[in-house]
Formats: structure tokens, C-alpha cells, sequence
């Protein structure tokens, strides 16, 4: 009975003594119970992340390109498209990756099952249980993010112009870019039934995506199509692509990399904090 | 407060402390689950909290397993007030919630593995502590098995399992024999007089009157979130006489009370009542109250006559005046 003695002694020695161990114990167990649960299923993960961006640089890079008609996806300015579409591609694996990290797997732990209370019975703090989640969905968000640069360079019919100049932004971009698609993943699986955890994906995620500078750099969207470029800056997704973009393809013209930087902020900020919110309010009553 | 040290204070030491404890649940017609409820539990003790569906057990266990936050009141788990040290007071507790919380993911050798993983243990100490427990609740053939596999018997033996691997002082068992076939019953009342045996303080609840009755060293009724008698299974018999319960089915209750106010003059007798479809009698005494019952009951056409010998139901409902299972 080591734990009961231990915890007596916190009294009056101060808990708090003792606390930073046995939290980051508690979390380091939780990363261990993640990390157990994706190696045994990697090969779906893989799939899972890597058939979107493969199919798209498949049909749009090398089918099309070969095609008599052309590419109809080209960029004037002689940019090919392949280069447009890597940082898009990366954007659009970290941010399906966070939401099917966090979202997916909460919304049947908040169901029928509750096996939410398994892991909030955890030594540890809620908020470092949503913490934990939100970072283990980011290293697997970083991870999709980087399969994509082997595809990028292998299938398209013309080689991309990636040039990464900073990798200490690459990587900062990388980072910020995940947490933010935890948080949202949090703020989903969070707020939203799981019966229409489904309905999401059609409304908000498919949406988000395809306004979200993916196939297109921001900076066409100000030159051609002004109103459009003001209303997407609430997408955080457009962050994400440009801040990709900013670091790998910097020869194609992109938002300010400080800009970038400080609305990743602000979106991870925000998004945490409302599904922190959520997720306090369904564990606990 | 007292607090407790095992190894030196073996008797009389509080590990569980709940002061005026109450919990409404908000809404239009808010709900009072709790109601200024004050409890102690002593160290190694079983104590069982029996009482009708929505009592007020399964919310009490709730606060004192920091998934619900008290409107007011503390409760202490070894000295550790659980609101305010939520992540602190989980390490002193283990729980077997009511569902199968399982993880579905890990296997069932994993889901103690783990589990020993979030309470700080190394990777040598966590599997030799998961090994010990799958033969302790001889699980070690279904060690490679997925939850979802298992009967409810089993899922519930590793539940105990899992709920006592990083050796907590209190075990909260909430409903543990719900949904058990008799056998798994007979099979969990004994895992859990083996740890009463190591030296684990118990908190059960229960509307099983049995169950109470067969593992509490001391327990609580509980209606409408307060405490109606508190003490041993066999205090609260005798304290609230052991009463026989006869249960009268009339085919009149018209004027039924010159039948009340004679039954109640009847030597043994401590109370008679109408209830919906006749008359109920609580006596102390059974011997030659049967006959006289009998035909004092018939010229009101006596349909059918029950009896009920002295148990914790006859105190239930001599307390509450409603059936246990209502």
C-alpha cells in the first residue's frame, strides 16, 4: 500500500510536490496507449492518410498532364500545378489526420461504451487528457504530412519546385499546422453526436477543404477573386496550406510566413480552448 | 480530519469522509440526487449502499470518483478532498463503473498493462502486476482477448482487476452485479472477500438486498439522497425489529379501518396500513397472528396472503414504505 503512505504524506507536505512525476508519468502512459494502438493498426493508418493525396497527384500530375487536352488544372504563370499541390496536399493529410485522430475515436469513447472514463481515471489533470490526445493526433498529422513529399516527387509528370529555405520554419509551420488539427479534431469529437459525426465530414471538413487555398495559393484568390480571399481568412485550413507553402514552395507568392504564424496561433488558441471546453463538459457533470 | 497510516492505525481509521455532501442536477425541474448526505467508511471495511433506482447511489459514487462535481459539500478520500485534487485522489481509488468501460482497443492483458502505465509504474513492474492479476482473477488464457469478446461475467472480473492494479485504498464497486448471471454473481462476491481479505476498503452499491445483506460489514439505506438508518446488516435488523411482513390481498378495502385499528391492538403487531389492493402488516412476532389475520381479513374476501420474513427489505420498506426494487 506504497500509494496510500504517499498519500498521506502529501498532507501538509504540499501535493503539489509530488504532482509534475505523476502527471507526466500518467501522460507519458497515455502517449505509450496511443502509440501501441496505432503500430498495431499502421498499415490502415497509412491507407488511410496516404490514398487521398496519392490519388489526387495521380489523377491531376501525371493523368491529365499526358492528356491531349491539357492540363485544365494549370496555373497561369507557368507554375505547374504539382508544385501548387504539394503544401495543399501536406495541409489536407494533417488537417483529415487530426480529425480522424481525436474526432473519431472520442465520439465512440463519449457513446454508448464511455470508454472516455477509462482514460479520465487516469492520475492526471482532464485537461492533460485532452492535451495528450490533441498531441498524439499532431504526430500522426506530421507524419501524413511528410508522406506526402515522397509522393510529390515520385508520380507527377513534371518534377516539383519545392525549395525549403528555412527548415526551422518547416518545421514550425509543421507543429503549429498539427496542433491546430487536433483542436479541432477535439472541438468535433467534442461537440458534435456521434450519430452525425458523419454529417460533419459533408458540411464542415469537405467545405473547409476545398475553400481552404488546397489547389490554389491564396495570393490568386486576392489577385482574381477579392471577395472570396477576405471570407476564407476565418478558414484556419488556409493557414495551414500557406504556411506550408511559405516553407516548401516559397517561389510561389504567399502570405507573409508572420502572418501565418501568428493566425496558427490564434486558431490552435481558440479551437483548443472551445473543445477543451466541450470535452470538460462531457467527461465531468 | 484524521487521516489514516495503514501500516501503524489498524482500527478506526477513516478513509473515506463525506460532510453534507448534496448534487442537484440543473435544469427546469432541478433534481436533487444528494441531499446533505454525511457518511464515514473505516479502513478495510465493506460498505454497501442500498437503495431503489435513483436514490442517489450511483451519483454519490460519481463525486467520489471525481467524474461529478458535489453543488456542495466534501468528500475526502484518505484525507484528499477530491474536488480539489481530483488527479491527487484518483491514485487512493479504483472503480468498476456500472458499464463496461473496457478499453476496446487493447487487449485484455493490455488493458491492466496500461492501466498500471498511467499509475507511474515501470514496464517490468506494470507487466509482472498485470501478469499477477490475470492469475489472481484466472484470466490468464483470455489474456490475448479483445473486451468486446468477452461474456459480462468476465468483462467484469477484469474490470475488478484493472480497478485494483495500482493497489488503491478504496474500490468503488457501483451496481458490480448487474446484468450477471447468478454464477458470475457467486464469482465476483468472492473476488471481492478476497481483497476485503488483503486489507481494501470496499464501497458498494446495490438494490440486491442480498448482496448488502451477504457482503457489508456496515451499510447505508439511501432514499431520495439521504441516509434513512445506518449500520450493520444485523443492527439494522434488530434496530428496526425484525419485522415479519404480511401482505394481505382484499377483495374490499371498503371501511378498512375498525380492521386496521384492531390488527394494530394485536399483541406483535407495530403497524398495519392499507396499501393499493389491501392491507400490509408488520409484526414483530408471528406466532398465532396468521390465524387471527385470517379471519379478521375475511369477511373483507381474503384473496391472497404473503409472507415476508425479517430481511432488509422488511426494514426498507418499514423505513420507506415502498418496495426495494420499485
Amino acid at each position: 500500500m506504497n500509494n496510500i503512505n504517499a498519500g498521506n504524506r502529501d498532507q501538509g507536505t504540499g501535493i503539489s510536490h509530488l504532482r509534475p512525476a505523476i502527471f507526466f508519468q500518467a501522460f507519458i502512459g497515455l502517449f505509450l496507449r496511443d502509440l501501441r494502438v496505432l503500430t498495431r493498426e499502421f498499415l490502415p493508418f497509412l491507407l488511410r492518410v496516404g490514398m487521398q493525396p496519392l490519388l489526387f497527384l495521380f489523377v491531376f500530375t501525371f493523368i491529365l498532364p499526358r492528356m491531349s487536352t491539357g492540363n485544365p488544372m494549370a496555373i497561369a504563370g507557368g507554375v505547374d500545378f504539382g508544385t501548387i499541390l504539394l503544401p495543399g496536399l501536406m495541409a489536407v493529410a494533417i488537417m483529415f489526420s487530426g480529425i480522424a485522430a481525436v474526432a473519431l475515436p472520442l465520439s465512440s469513447e463519449f457513446g454508448i461504451t464511455r470508454e472516455i472514463d477509462d482514460r479520465v481515471m487516469c492520475p492526471l489533470p482532464l485537461w492533460a487528457v485532452a492535451l495528450e490526445k490533441v498531441c498524439f493526433s499532431a504526430m500522426q498529422s506530421i507524419i501524413a504530412a511528410l508522406l506526402v513529399i515522397p509522393m510529390a516527387y515520385y508520380i507527377p509528370a513534371k518534377p516539383v519546385v519545392a525549395h525549403i529555405t528555412s527548415w526551422f520554419l518547416l518545421a514550425l509551420v509543421l507543429v503549429l499546422a498539427s496542433l491546430l488539427a487536433g483542436a479541432l479534431g477535439l472541438v468535433i469529437g467534442s461537440t458534435v453526436n456521434p450519430k452525425q459525426i458523419g454529417l460533419v465530414f459533408s458540411i464542415l471538413v469537405v467545405p473547409i477543404t476545398f475553400l481552404g487555398c488546397v489547389y490554389y495559393p491564396w495570393m490568386g484568390l486576392f489577385q482574381n477573386i477579392r471577395w472570396l480571399s477576405i471570407a476564407v481568412l476565418f478558414n484556419p485550413i488556409v493557414y495551414m496550406s500557406e504556411g506550408l507553402r511559405a516553407a516548401v514552395t516559397p517561389g510561389i507568392e504567399h502570405m507573409p510566413w508572420w502572418a501565418i504564424l501568428i493566425a496558427l496561433v490564434f486558431f490552435t488558441a481558440v479551437l483548443g480552448r472551445w473543445g477543451l471546453k466541450g470535452f470538460l463538459g462531457r467527461v465531468q457533470s | 480530519m484524521r487521516t489514516c497510516f495503514p501500516s501503524l492505525c489498524l482500527v478506526n481509521c477513516l478513509i473515506v469522509e463525506i460532510q453534507n455532501l448534496t448534487k442537484i442536477y440543473p435544469s427546469k425541474l432541478p433534481v436533487t440526487a444528494v441531499d446533505g448526505l454525511d457518511l464515514e467508511l473505516e479502513q478495510g471495511e465493506i460498505f454497501g449502499l442500498l437503495g431503489p433506482n435513483g436514490a442517489g447511489k450511483t451519483t454519490t459514487i460519481s463525486i467520489a470518483t471525481t467524474r461529478t462535481l458535489p453543488t456542495s459539500g466534501t468528500i475526502r478520500i484518505n484525507g484528499i478532498d477530491v474536488v480539489q485534487h481530483p488527479a491527487h485522489a484518483r491514485r487512493m481509488i479504483g472503480v468498476v463503473p456500472q458499464f463496461n468501460t473496457l478499453d476496446r482497443s487493447l487487449t485484455v492483458y493490455e488493458n491492466l498493462y496500461f492501466h498500471c502505465r498511467y499509475f507511474g509504474f515501470s514496464h517490468s513492474t506494470a507487466k509482472s502486476r498485470s501478469l499477477d492479476l490475470l492469475t489472481q482473477f484466472m484470466l490468464t488464457e483470455r489474456k490475448s482477448v479483445y473486451p468486446a469478446q468477452l461474456s459480462g461475467g468476465l468483462a467484469q472480473r477484469v474490470q475488478i482487476a484493472r480497478a485494483i492494479a495500482h493497489r488503491p485504498a478504496v474500490l468503488f464497486l457501483d451496481e458490480p452485479s448487474a446484468g450477471l448471471d447468478p454464477q458470475s454473481r457467486m464469482a465476483m462476491w468472492s473476488a471481492v472477500q478476497e481483497l476485503h481479505k488483503e486489507g481494501i476498503t470496499v464501497l458498494l452499491t446495490t438494490h440486491y438486498m442480498e448482496e448488502a445483506d451477504q457482503l457489508s460489514d456496515r451499510l447505508a439505506i439511501l432514499d431520495h439522497g439521504r441516509i434513512l438508518a445506518l449500520g450493520s446488516p444485523e443492527k439494522l435488523k434488530s434496530t428496526f425489529g425484525a419485522h415479519t411482513l404480511f401482505d394481505l390481498k382484499l377483495k374490499s378495502r371498503a371501511s378498512l379501518d375498525p380492521l386496521l385499528a384492531s390488527l394494530r391492538a394485536h399483541p406483535g403487531v407495530t403497524n398495519a396500513e392499507a396499501t393499493s389492493d389491501g392491507l400490509r402488516v408488520l409484526a414483530v412476532s408471528a406466532d398465532g397472528l396468521l390465524s387471527d389475520l385470517v379471519q379478521a381479513a375475511a369477511p373483507y374476501g381474503l384473496r391472497d396472503l404473503q409472507i415476508t420474513e425479517p430481511s432488509l427489505e422488511t426494514v426498507f420498506i418499514q423505513l420507506t414504505g415502498r418496495d426495494l426494487r420499485e
